[in-house]
């Protein structure tokens, strides 16, 4: 029981710092049609931001500062660089992510070199929030889950209440319509990209150091989040927040289950197991296979609902 | 007819195309096995056997980007299961399991390629664009991830095979690294010439057909998912291939032949080569693999070289070399080029200087963080260096800023003077 | 069923959502005739086309070609059952060049599938049909032009040949004659009438001049309802018609 809590409330914490970078990626998609394959070089450089700006001047303003850098940053890569190649079409502009994507992976061990850096979580945050019989939820934890869902809050205010939202919202179904009547979609386009770089980067700056700040952390959670924006559905956000969270769920229980299908077995000779590459196959531990599991469940997403959890069906 | 070649028309005219065309191949049958007795090193032999592999690899790739439209970020998959299936043969003829020639090896890498490419095609082709993708990366990371646990793959240590098996036929035995040279080259000119045909063949057109436009193929007849799938499956077949002359190549392979690295590889190259052409990807994997033994040799910082050269194709030359190449050809055949010559020559110099100023700077920066161990001292193009003095920092800076001013200035003439040029091609073509 | 009609909607309807955009239509087409849908904007004139040729899936009713129902199948499978159609938009294969845009709407009908095993330059019987049908829409001189690189007009009379070049009975033709000027049209009538000699021919024409010169029967779809179904005298002679929809324009168009 007090197995399971921890991994729930672990596994939501980290399905919330999915959603926080699923949805920026989500809302790129489904507004430009571009998907973002840099999406996860500004998580990483938002790590490496806030692992600087902390060691200078501390936590808390890195927490602020470092987001806006990035917004600032996506919104410049939005505007003189996407926008130029957008007129030869989608996979150019995939394309040019991919590139970013590249030159961010090589450019973060360039600077800050090729090992994880010690980027520390806060001394104000670095204590036992609550403890479930033998193990205990850290306060950083705790915090995570805070900006998470503080996030989510703004973000659905921000687009179910104020203009821009509209215009976002209005966007997102009808670019034409939206242009035609007088918004700057361009500007539009350019603003969303700077938000969801921004996002991006402030789950780097709450998930840099709750796990590893390190060079391979954006290939690392890149896949998995594009696995996210698939099985939500594509373009979809409420799709894509089911999905961080059961993603992020299934992962940290499947981590943490040292079970294989040989222990179900045990006991009982199984005539089966006489093959070797069967009994190899079958000591798999659960969590050995963790890493495989997002994808399977992508892969089994696609041959039974190819539209996704809440994708539109064509 | 002087008007068919139009400075838009990506197809020659014909007759013209068919006597040269024989011209090319038998340039590019001969080139593979002559160079060899220009190149004997060591070095350069084992550099000629990736190239090799890298252009099948590539060519196999380009079935996908440039022929059909779609984006593989999953590639490795085919080229790595085909890699392993191979070794695991390779291993089973030494121990006197299985009695196949190594010659004929690449086949069981491009089988099971094949294998695979019907598996995971039939869930992958059924969208193409983003979506295909977004797929393929995950079927590559499934693969990926789990190449770590599932049995067969060796584990960390990948699995290791012996290519010399004994049967050697008329002396060959492939030992000699020559011997393996010769193997890619047979391997390389008669996938390349299938791959060609490939193109010439009703699916191949079709393929096309369905890259521009999915639903208008479906109004003549043909179910595009069926196209792209077939396609797939063919493709694969040759980075199976790919795989299995790779495995013969290095006696081992490992985890990373299944990396979304190795699939990004054949995507790099094919789009540096230039997409849109078949020879594309031949220059653009030949490049690719020279940069990255010669530059890998000298500098750990040459996939930041390789991403520079990359995103600056996606930005300015999205036809790529062979792009590049087909444009100045017309030039040429007009004779107009040494009306380029002066704006080039104008752009050259500023291009020297910024690439200098930025590859001081990549390699100071690259060694007070990478090699801080080895001391400040350090040595680029002879010239020694040392980067805790402000000196080369400045000099980089200068020779960037400088080169990036007049860089900028003269592309904007040569392009005036390439403006001028294509009218001038216009106005030939126009009676 | 002896001799079944080329084409025959039963009460087929389609809504998008909530709102009912073709709402029963029933229509019989016996083979050779030429039949025009006319209609206000809006009406569903091009949804119609749509639902017919398999784009769209229908909501209800039953479609059959030739006697054998086609409800439900995809566009390739109609296709394949000599059912073609062209677009309003221009809808063209644009980076092949003309010969291979004609060359990809012979190749099925021709029965080479999806053979990688042929190469094109042998088959004489596609090189042969793909030449003569460029022929036939007049780009014979741009051939080997890239069709992202040719005029609106071509653009269109290649639009008409790749639908007529897998020799389908049934043709769909959506608007062929739109944006072009007087003389294009004239031209654009003249090629239609040549290429489509003895097949099915169900079109949506905006120019009523064409309509009526080259229709052997009239249906007028107004807000996805067919008001009519006559001769061009019967339609032009019917009252509820000439309120709903003809009006005088049409009147002076076809004076």
């Amino acid at each position: 029981m007090e197995f399971f809590l921890t991994s729930l409330l672990n596994g939501l914490s980290y399905g919330l710092l999915l959603f926080m970078l699923s949805s920026g990626l989500t809302l790129i998609f489904s507004m430009m049609g571009v998907l973002n394959f840099a999406h996860a070089s500004f998580y990483m450089l938002g790590a490496y931001f806030a692992y600087q700006i902390s060691s200078a001047i501390g936590f808390w303003p890195a927490l602020v500062i470092a987001p806006l850098v990035l917004g600032l940053a996506g919104a410049l890569l939005e505007r003189y660089g996407l926008r130029t190649v957008h007129k030869s079409g989608h996979v150019a502009e995939l394309l040019f992510t991919v590139g970013v994507a590249l030159l961010v992976e090589e450019i973060v061990p360039l600077i800050w070199g090729r090992m994880a850096v010690k980027y520390a979580i806060p001394r104000e945050l670095d204590f036992t929030l609550f403890s479930l019989f033998s193990t205990s939820f850290p306060a950083y934890r705790g915090f995570m889950l805070l900006v998470s869902v503080g996030m989510m809050v703004l973000l659905y205010v921000v687009l179910t209440r104020s203009r821009i939202g509209l215009i976002i919202q209005a966007a997102l179904t009808h670019p034409e319509m939206v242009g035609a009547l007088g918004h700057n979609v361009p500007r539009v386009f350019m603003l969303v990209f700077g938000v969801g770089t921004a996002l991006a980067g402030l789950a780097g700056v709450i998930g840099g150091n709750a796990f590893v700040t390190e060079p391979s952390m954006a290939a690392a959670v890149g896949s998995i989040v594009f696995v996210i924006a698939v099985v939500g559905g594509l373009g979809s956000l409420e799709g894509a927040f089911i999905a961080s969270l059961v993603l992020g769920i299934i992962q940290t229980f499947s981590v943490a289950l040292d079970y294989s299908l040989s222990d179900l077995f045990a006991g009982s000779e199984v005539a089966l197991l006489h093959d070797e590459a069967l009994r190899s196959l079958f000591s798999i531990r659960i969590s050995q296979m963790a890493p495989m599991i997002p994808y399977l469940v992508m892969v089994l997403m696609l041959i039974f609902r190819p539209q996704g959890l809440m994708g539109k069906r064509e | 007819m002087m008007n068919n070649t139009d400075a838009m028309s990506l197809t020659l005219g014909e007759s013209k195309v068919r006597s040269r065309r024989w011209l090319v191949w038998v340039a590019a049958i001969a080139v593979p096995l002559l160079l060899p007795l220009v190149f004997r090193s060591g070095y350069a032999l084992s550099m000629m056997c990736q190239m090799g592999i890298a252009v099948i690899f590539a060519l196999s790739y380009n079935m996908l980007l440039g022929q059909s439209g779609l984006l593989s970020f999953g590639h490795a998959v085919y080229y790595g299961l085909g890699g392993y299936a191979s070794i695991h043969a390779l291993n089973a003829i030494g121990a006197g399991k299985l009695d196949f020639p190594v010659t004929l090896l690449p086949l069981i890498g491009g089988v099971t390629g094949l294998f695979f490419g019907i598996v995971f095609g039939y869930a992958s082709t059924k969208r193409a664009g983003t979506v295909f993708a977004m797929i393929s990366l995950g079927i590559g990371e499934l693969m990926a991830a789990g190449s770590t646990v599932l049995p067969g793959f060796g584990g960390e240590a990948g699995i290791s095979a012996n290519r010399v098996t004994g049967k050697g036929l008329f002396g060959i035995t492939y030992g000699p690294p020559v011997q393996v040279y010769y193997l890619i080259a047979l391997w390389l000119v008669v996938s390349a010439i299938l791959m060609y045909a490939l193109t010439q063949t009703p699916l191949g057109r079709m393929a096309n057909a369905v890259r521009d436009n999915p639903e208008r193929a479906q109004f003549v007849g043909y179910n595009p998912q069926r196209v792209r799938f077939i396609t797939l499956v063919l493709s694969a077949f040759f980075a199976g291939v790919a795989g299995g002359l790779t495995a013969i190549n290095y006696e081992i392979v490992t985890q990373e032949y299944l990396t979304a690295h190795t699939s990004v590889t054949p995507l790099l190259m094919t789009f540096i080569g230039g997409a849109g052409y078949f020879f594309g990807p031949v220059l653009g994997a030949i490049l690719v693999t020279f940069l990255q033994v010669v530059l890998g040799a000298y500098t750990k910082a040459w996939p930041l070289y390789m991403g520079v050269v990359f995103i600056s194709t996606v930005l300015f030359a999205p036809q790529g070399l062979a792009g590049i190449v087909m444009q100045h050809r017309q030039v040429w055949s007009a004779g107009l080029m040494r009306r380029l010559v002066p704006a080039y020559a104008k752009v050259f110099v500023p291009a020297c200087a910024l690439l200098l100023g930025t590859i001081c700077l990549v390699e100071s920066t690259y060694h007070l963080t990478t090699e801080a161990q080895a001391g400040t001292q350090m040595s680029l193009f002879r010239i020694p260096l040392d980067v805790a003095t402000p000196a080369p920092w400045i000099g980089a800076a200068a020779l960037i800023a400088i080169g990036l001013y007049f860089f900028r200035r003269s592309c904007a003439a040569a392009a005036l003077s390439w403006e001028g040029i294509t009218a001038e091609l216009q106005r030939r073509k126009s009676p | 069923m002896k001799n079944p009609p080329a084409l025959e909607l039963v009460d087929v309807s389609k809504s998008f959502g909530k709102s009912l955009i073709i709402k029963g239509v029933s229509l019989s087409i016996p083979r050779g005739e030429r039949h025009a849908i006319i209609g206000p904007n809006g009406a569903g004139k091009s949804t119609l086309f749509n639902l017919i040729s398999g784009r769209f899936p229908v909501s209800g009713g039953r479609i059959s070609l030739n006697g054998e129902e086609i409800t439900g199948l995809p566009p390739f499978k109609i296709n394949r059952r000599s059912l073609s159609r062209s677009f309003q938009v221009t809808n063209i294969f644009h980076r092949l060049s003309v010969y291979d845009n004609i060359c990809c709407a012979v190749l099925w009908s021709r029965g080479y599938r999806y053979s990688f095993w042929h190469p094109l330059e042998r088959l004489r019987d596609v090189r042969e049909l793909a030449e003569s049908i460029i022929e036939q829409i007049g780009l014979s001189r741009k051939r080997d032009v890239v069709a992202g690189a040719l005029t609106y007009a071509e653009q269109r009379a290649l639009e008409l040949g790749i639908t007529i070049a897998g020799g389908a009975e049934v043709i769909l033709l959506d608007e062929p004659t739109a944006g072009m000027n007087r003389s294009e049209t004239d031209e654009a009538v003249e090629l239609i009438m040549r290429v489509t000699k003895g097949k099915t021919l169900l079109m949506v024409e905006h120019d009523m001049g064409v309509v009526f010169g080259m229709a052997d029967r009239i249906s007028v779809l107004v807000y996805g309802k067919i008001l009519a179904t006559g001769t061009p005298e019967e339609i032009r002679g019917n009252k509820e018609v000439q309120e709903a929809y003809l009006g005088e324009e049409a009147l002076d168009a076809t004076a």
